[in-house]
């Protein structure tokens, strides 16, 4: 086996990191526009989805223009709307990070072809491995929740990334957030099957406890924080 | 190598070959096997994942076998890493700009293909003393020999776990539900990967006994 010198090994290995160092930002600046475009595409699917609206890749963009009327940020701390900010852009992630008063949340309204409004609102939280988020749309007496989608990034194949099926979105539907005395009861995963009577009882994902319990508490402090502003609409309606 | 040797001679062959039986990777040699277990329960991430190590292994096999004979042997291991570490991390941003939903599928696996030993060990013990062809070669065989065993164990883990194969809903199609079957929830655990695998192997080496090793 032939020997080398020091030399050659520091040079031999300055030349390895610039070169791979170079492709991959290369790549990743030559991907990146795909990327974000594709994550953007993922946000508006997610948001129709939380409306029940089938969609797909290709159509998501067109469909959301059509179906998602109105969209503001309240400002958790006055309850009025920030105008200087644009909901979609909005990361809810970072807003649950801020202390309530702080935090900023967005807000979409979508007009359906028979005429309803849906209000939908993010919803971000920690699952086991990684974060998880999704959306949530309310009929407009605000208590009663329309539809839910939720997503994340790493959680188990077929034990936690379960979250992200159509049955488990589906069960949220008629669930309420609100109890017959106004006070705010969230929804509850329930563990071994839940009540079908209940007001706000859905199934957990077994497997999946860690993400259920994450999953259960982000929509009591998400559906929490926005409590306020569903309390006033509900007064002006 | 002064004699031409055609480029699919049978040795060559062999390299592909060889790893879809007597040398797989997985069910022979016992390697990758952290990886079969966690994507194999549904099946299209299975073959996602498959396609992937094999760009992966291809590409730094015959990176590795290019470079064979200007890398010091005393800094080999880091430079394989590197050249895998790069591989995958392009992958995985392909992935995220042309295939998104598979890529939020496999989300961490990706990454974790850096991880796999079977790339490790066939840049270490063929593409450092073999030429770029037959490394190329035997890393499309590898990782062949390594997706089929991922297809077969996530074709019955979906099939029995979940009723699916590749998401549609075949078991309520055919109404197997309606005569009293349910889906079996441990083929969705780790577990259950295991004793597939173990059944793969028991199958293999009942019909090839130069696998059975003396005791």
């Amino acid at each position: 086996m032939k020997s080398f010198s020091n030399t050659y090994i520091f040079v031999f290995s300055t030349i390895m990191v610039v070169v791979v160092a170079a492709l991959l930002s290369t790549a990743a600046m030559v991907l990146q526009p795909l990327q974000e475009k594709n994550i953007e595409i993922q946000k508006k699917r997610n948001i129709l989805s939380s409306i029940r609206i089938e969609n797909n890749a290709k159509n998501a963009e067109e469909l959301y223009d059509k179906f998602i009327s109105d969209s503001y940020v309240i400002n958790a701390d006055t309850e009025e709307k920030d105008e200087s900010l644009n909901a979609f852009e909005i990361e809810m992630g970072l807003q649950m990070k801020k202390s309530p008063e702080h935090r900023s949340l967005p807000v979409f309204i979508s007009s359906l072809d028979d005429g309803t409004k849906k209000y939908i609102v993010p919803v971000h939280g920690k699952g086991l491995w990684g974060p998880i988020y999704g959306f949530v749309s309310l009929n407009d007496d605000f208590i009663t929740l329309y539809g839910a989608v939720f997503n994340h990034d790493d959680e188990t194949p077929g034990l936690g990334a379960e979250i992200n099926t159509d049955w488990f979105g589906a069960q949220f539907t008629d669930k309420k957030i609100f109890n017959n005395s106004m006070e705010f009861i969230s929804i509850d995963l329930v563990k071994g099957g839940a009540d079908p009577e209940s007001l706000n009882e859905v199934d957990a994902i077994s497997g999946g406890t860690l993400t259920s319990n994450g999953l259960e508490k982000m929509l009591y402090d998400c559906l929490g924080s926005y409590q306020t502003y569903f309390k006033n609409q509900m007064k002006n309606n | 190598m002064s004699d031409k040797e055609p480029l699919f001679s049978s040795k060559n062959l062999k390299l592909l070959t060889n790893p879809l039986n007597v040398e797989n990777p997985i069910t022979v040699q016992v390697l990758g096997i952290c990886s079969a277990l966690a994507i194999t329960v549904k099946l299209e991430p299975a073959v996602v994942m498959a396609i992937s190590v094999m760009v992966v292994l291809a590409v730094s096999n015959v990176v590795i076998s290019a470079l064979r004979k200007l890398i010091p042997p005393r800094i080999r291991i880091i430079v394989q890493l590197t050249v895998i570490a790069t591989m995958v991390i392009l992958v995985d941003q392909i992935l995220k700009a042309f295939a998104y939903d598979v890529s939020k599928q496999l989300s961490v696996f990706v990454g974790l293909i850096i991880t796999n030993c079977i790339i490790m060990g066939r840049l270490e013990a063929f593409a450092m003393s073999n030429s770029p062809w037959t490394a190329f070669l035997d890393g499309i065989g590898n990782s062949v020999g390594y997706g089929v065993i991922l297809i077969i164990v996530g074709f019955f883990r979906e099939l029995l776990g979940s009723g699916e194969i590749f998401g549609y809903p075949i078991f309520e199609k055919i109404g197997i539900y309606n005569i009293g079957y349910e889906n079996n929830g441990f083929m969705i655990l780790p577990p259950m990967a295991l004793i597939i695998i173990g059944i793969i192997i028991w199958v293999q080496r009942s019909r090839n006994k130069e696998l059975i090793e003396e005791s």
